[in-house]
């Protein structure tokens, strides 16, 4: 059996310093995105999607654990951010901490009962919680089912910065996420990221070297699940709600097809691949269901010929990490 | 999510100044039409609403005028976030006047939203929601066709006050069922009667025999049906499968469309009492024009009321925008020059908007006709009463809304 | 009373969608290693070929019971020559995702073309009305529906478990280098195989739809509580799957009439209750 992602080359000074290259370009093209003339709102949505898909790849690409639930955390951040700022009259920064504190709660709980079982039963299990959890969101009172929290405050961030404004919603929405960026950049560098990647790459030697894996793996998911309700309470921000589409399954299948497409295990896959997928939903909404079919058609491909994703094959092409 | 269904090139560049005004008028107009596309709202609204849309702007011959109106739909697959996110763009990007229909009270009170928040102009005819007058009222906003107080203050009196005491209530569980519940338990309180029980079923529900069988064992005398479209159709012929109306229990469809009662077909739906405030067969004028719409559709189907409110409040709007000379991209101007101005179509008669944005017109209670009674493909609803708009439509003095407090 | 027994039939026939599709499901993973995430999208085709035979062709049901698992059966076979035999010594994750995609194509084309609220397919004249049992009110077509599962479940298990083919396909699972060894055309059995499964999945389809009507999306919800299942009887065997898809269908039933709000989640709960306790399932063997 091979593994899901390639062996990416042992972390060099070089690969470091190309990581760093890649990085900077990519935040100077998002920095300048206000004078461009894009639509703001579609690239923020795509930023909050590229946090999650990073955060999910985080598990799948370094942990080997592939999460077929994890718009839930996106959702259940969304939910208590929402519910924070509208109904407690929060500030935003606390009204954020809301909802990464309840998507770091919930991942304590699932990733207890999920890390129970490994491969496609984990993918199922995950599943089937968000499952519930999507039935506890629509019969729960403060999410008004199906109707959702609606008009949502935007609000003065630290009571300066008004996130009504596109622009500076943008940059607040940029930073947060390139921070989200660095972290998760960091722990995938780290010894604990090391460690991390030789449970991926064979377990039993792991556990017989001396490590605990299952900490590990546990770990691992808690900081997926809690930066992808980071990315969740972004999120409420940039759309001013918070819905059952969040926490829904074609959520989560939506999160792995951006990873995938970008490239399973590579720091900058899962931006590339959110921007190319909401960019496909932006230009052919006007397709109806047929991006359903474009979406499935993308998994069937990479999965036959493309399990590398872009990025995957880009770096592999020029024999680097990226 | 948007199409440009009818790019109506209207008259060349006569965007001149109009004769006596001081200064250049703008004549162009972008509708959206956001509809409910492909789901269980399609064919209540969907891409009918988009049809009577542009009818009603070549009937309204500003064209000839130097008007350039142009239309575009988007579907909102029933879901306030997608619904909000369409609105928002058309807005901002696609930069569009007035937003028309919007089913689904959910969807319908988010866009409520984020039009006020654009200053736009709202006409809504698909969404029941009394709340949209009411406790969520907004200067940008007209309710056309119906709503639940409406709904409730008809069907729900009609029923009450023949006998059907007691209630059971198969709900919607989003704002439309819980308002429609809300407003009907306040008749049936008021008439005497009382709710025994509830029970909420989720949107777009196909199998409804648990939520029947709960309905059946409260012995309740009538259940009363708190949803719409394909929901309310599933849970009549269920009904009939369960053998709940052979017991002795009366079902009320609070809300049932032309098209639903295609769907359940008469040999089910005979003898369903409801209110609409349009059918297709009612007069001359509305046979012409329910004529005209069924050539031009797909299907080839008569017009919902909500497709009918659609085309007159989109007439009524360019009736107003005309009044003005020009397009102010003003959404609360042209809703007061919409209210200052008495409504009068071929399809909904004379009427008024009020403060509130509630436009009043009459009712009408109907009943399924017999399959024998039906002479034609569309020949449905046997007329029993008419009820005037005054007394069908919230009174402003019970009326929460904040406009009014002026 | 009445209303308990009514929802315990309801249950039942819920419960046999379940044991239908988790049979498939386990049967495929017996021999593909693959968990079928197009099995929902399946059990729409087979409704809605159920739909077309009867409005294009004016075949009526029964027919349907016999051609529609044989139509979408021959679809699945296509599908596993051309892709999912791809797949085979890569990680068992890729047959999920390409599964998944499978489903989304299947589902959206449906979508496209039938919007997404159902279309209508009517009780054969046969088993229309019902009988008023005493304790119950009970509509013949789903009494039917109850009766015809179990019976083709325990076919299904008689065939895997007591038949000589049953018995190549077992050792195939345990040992498919020895059994091609014995002269086994390999390869050909899992493409049955996977027909085999998708057909259960399309019987399923036929029976539902003059309940749930034809639907697009009629099997993507469908399918994760059908995990959640799969998860709490463990896929070691047949018996356990067709059991526990019963069982829980009972169960659902019951907690729809005791505490009806949480009738859409006991399944889960259920789920996660197995896993703190027997974490491989019930029936389960240790993956």
């Amino acid at each position: 059996m091979t593994a899901l992602t390639d062996d990416t080359l042992p972390m060099s000074p070089r690969a470091m310093r190309d990581e760093m290259i890649v990085f900077a370009v990519m935040a100077l093209l998002l920095a300048s995105v206000p004078f461009s003339g894009i639509y703001p709102f579609f690239v923020m949505q795509a930023l909050c999607f590229a946090l999650l898909a990073c955060a999910f790849n985080l598990l799948i690409g370094y942990g080997g654990l592939l999460s077929f639930g994890h718009a839930m955390f996106m959702g259940t951040a969304g939910y208590c951010s929402a519910h924070a700022l509208k109904v407690w009259a929060l500030p935003p920064e606390l009204g954020i901490l809301v909802g990464i504190a309840a998507a770091f709660g919930l991942s304590l709980i699932t990733g207890y009962i999920s890390i129970r079982r490994q491969g496609i039963y984990f993918s199922m299990i995950t599943l089937a919680l968000s499952q519930l959890l999507y039935f506890i969101y629509l019969q729960a009172p403060f999410t008004h089912g199906e109707d959702g929290i609606q008009g949502i405050p935007q609000g003065h961030m630290f009571g300066v910065l008004d996130l009504s404004k596109p622009t500076v919603l943008y940059y607040v929405v940029l930073v947060g996420f390139l921070a989200g960026f660095l972290l998760i950049y960091r722990i995938i560098n780290s010894p604990f990221g090391e460690v991390l990647k030789s449970i991926r790459e064979n377990e039993p030697r792991a556990i017989s070297l001396g490590y605990r894996t299952d900490q590990y793996k546990f770990l691992a998911f808690v900081l997926s699940g809690t930066l992808a309700g980071f990315a969740g309470a972004l999120k409420v921000f940039v759309a001013q709600n918070a819905s059952l589409t969040d926490v829904h399954w074609s959520m989560s299948g939506e999160v792995v097809l951006m990873t995938l497409v970008g490239g399973l295990g590579t720091v900058f896959g899962p931006v590339v691949g959110a921007f190319a997928i909401i960019a496909m939903q932006q230009y052919l909404a006007g397709f109806g269901q047929w991006v359903t079919v474009i979406q499935g058609s993308i998994f069937v491909i990479c999965v036959l010929t493309f399990r590398r994703g872009v990025v995957g094959e880009v770096a592999h092409y020029f024999r680097r990490s990226l | 999510m948007k199409k440009s269904i009818a790019s109506l090139l209207l008259g060349t560049a006569l965007a001149v100044t109009a004769a006596g005004a001081a200064f250049a008028q703008d004549k162009t107009v972008k509708i959206g039409a956001l509809s409910d596309q492909s789901g269980l709202y399609a064919d209540l609204g969907g891409p009918g609403s988009t049809l009577a849309a542009q009818m009603a702007v070549e009937d309204s011959g500003l064209a000839a005028k130097g008007w350039k109106i142009d239309i575009i739909s988007g579907d909102h697959q029933n879901k306030p976030d997608i619904g909000t996110a369409i609105a928002r763009q058309w807005f901002d990007v696609d930069k569009v006047d007035i937003i028309v229909d919007v089913p689904n009270s959910g969807v319908a009170l988010a866009v409520n939203n984020v039009v006020k928040e654009k200053n736009g102009v709202y006409i809504n005819s698909g969404a029941a929601t009394s709340d949209l007058t009411n406790a969520q009222c907004s200067p940008n906003t007209v309710h056309w066709t119906y709503d639940t107080y409406m709904l409730a203050h008809t069907t729900g009196q009609a029923l009450v006050k023949a006998g059907g005491d007691t209630w059971f209530f198969l709900t919607a569980d989003y704002a439309f069922g819980a308002a429609l519940e809300r407003d009907t338990t306040a008749v049936i309180t008021a008439n005497g009667g009382k709710v025994v029980g509830g029970v909420k079923h989720p949107l777009n529900t196909p199998d409804f025999s648990s939520f029947l069988l709960q309905a059946q064992a409260s012995k309740a005398k009538i259940i009363g049906l708190a949803n719409a479209g394909g929901d309310t159709t599933n849970t009549i012929k269920q009904a009939a499968e369960f053998g709940i109306v052979k017991g002795g229990q009366k079902l009320a469809a609070l809300l049932l469309f032309l098209t639903d009662v295609k769907a359940i077909g008469l040999e089910t739906a005979q003898g369903l009492n409801f209110t609409e405030t349009f059918y297709w067969d009612m007069n001359d004028q509305t046979r012409a024009f329910s004529k005209r719409f069924s050539e031009k559709m797909k299907s080839g189907a008569m017009p919902t009321m909500v497709q009918a409110g659609v085309y007159a409040g989109v007439r009524h709007y360019l009736k107003a925008l005309d009044a003005l000379g020009g397009n102010p991209h003003d959404g609360i101007k042209v809703v007061e020059k919409m209210k200052s101005m008495p409504t009068e179509d071929e399809l909904f008669g004379k009427g008024e908007i009020q403060p509130n944005g509630r436009t009043i017109h009459n009712a009408y209670l109907f009943e399924v006709k017999k399959p024998s009674e039906s002479k034609g493909p569309w020949d449905f609803y046997k007329l029993v009463g008419t009820v005037p708009g005054d007394q069908a439509f919230t009174p402003l003095s019970e009326s929460k809304c904040a406009l009014l407090k002026k | 009373m009445q209303a308990l027994y009514a929802q315990l039939l309801v249950g039942l026939i819920n419960g046999s969608f379940y044991a239908l599709l988790s049979l498939g499901l386990a049967v495929i993973f017996g021999m593909l290693n693959i968990i079928n995430f197009a099995h929902g999208a399946l059990y729409m085709m087979g409704a809605f070929v159920a739909y077309f035979l009867l409005n294009l062709g004016g075949i009526n049901y029964w027919w349907a019971l016999l051609f529609a698992p044989i139509i979408v059966g021959i679809f699945g076979m296509i599908l596993e020559r051309t892709m999912l035999k791809f797949l085979t010594g890569l990680d068992h994750l890729y047959g999920l995702l390409l599964t998944f995609g499978i489903a989304l194509i299947v589902q959206g084309v449906f979508q496209n073309y039938f919007g997404s609220s159902g279309l209508p397919y009517s009780i054969p004249d046969q088993l229309k009305g019902g009988m008023n049992l005493g304790f119950m009110f009970l509509p013949i077509y789903r009494g039917w529906v109850v009766i015809f599962s179990l019976v083709v479940c325990l076919a299904t298990w008689f065939l895997i478990e007591k038949t000589r083919l049953g018995a190549n396909l077992r050792a195939a699972t345990e040992n498919p280098t020895l059994v091609r060894a014995f002269g086994i055309n390999v390869p050909r059995m899992i493409t049955l195989t996977y027909g085999l499964g998708v057909g259960l999945a399309a019987l399923a389809g036929v029976l539902s739809a003059p309940i749930n009507q034809v639907r697009p999306l009629m099997g993507a919800d469908l399918i994760i509580v059908v995990f959640a299942v799969v998860v709490i009887g463990g896929m070691g065997s047949i018996m356990g799957s067709i059991i526990t898809g019963f069982a829980l269908g009972v169960i659902e039933g019951l907690t729809k009439y005791f505490y009806p709000e949480a009738s859409n989640t006991v399944v889960f709960v259920l789920m996660v209750l197995v896993l703190l306790v027997k974490p491989t399932g019930l029936t389960g063997r240790a993956a």
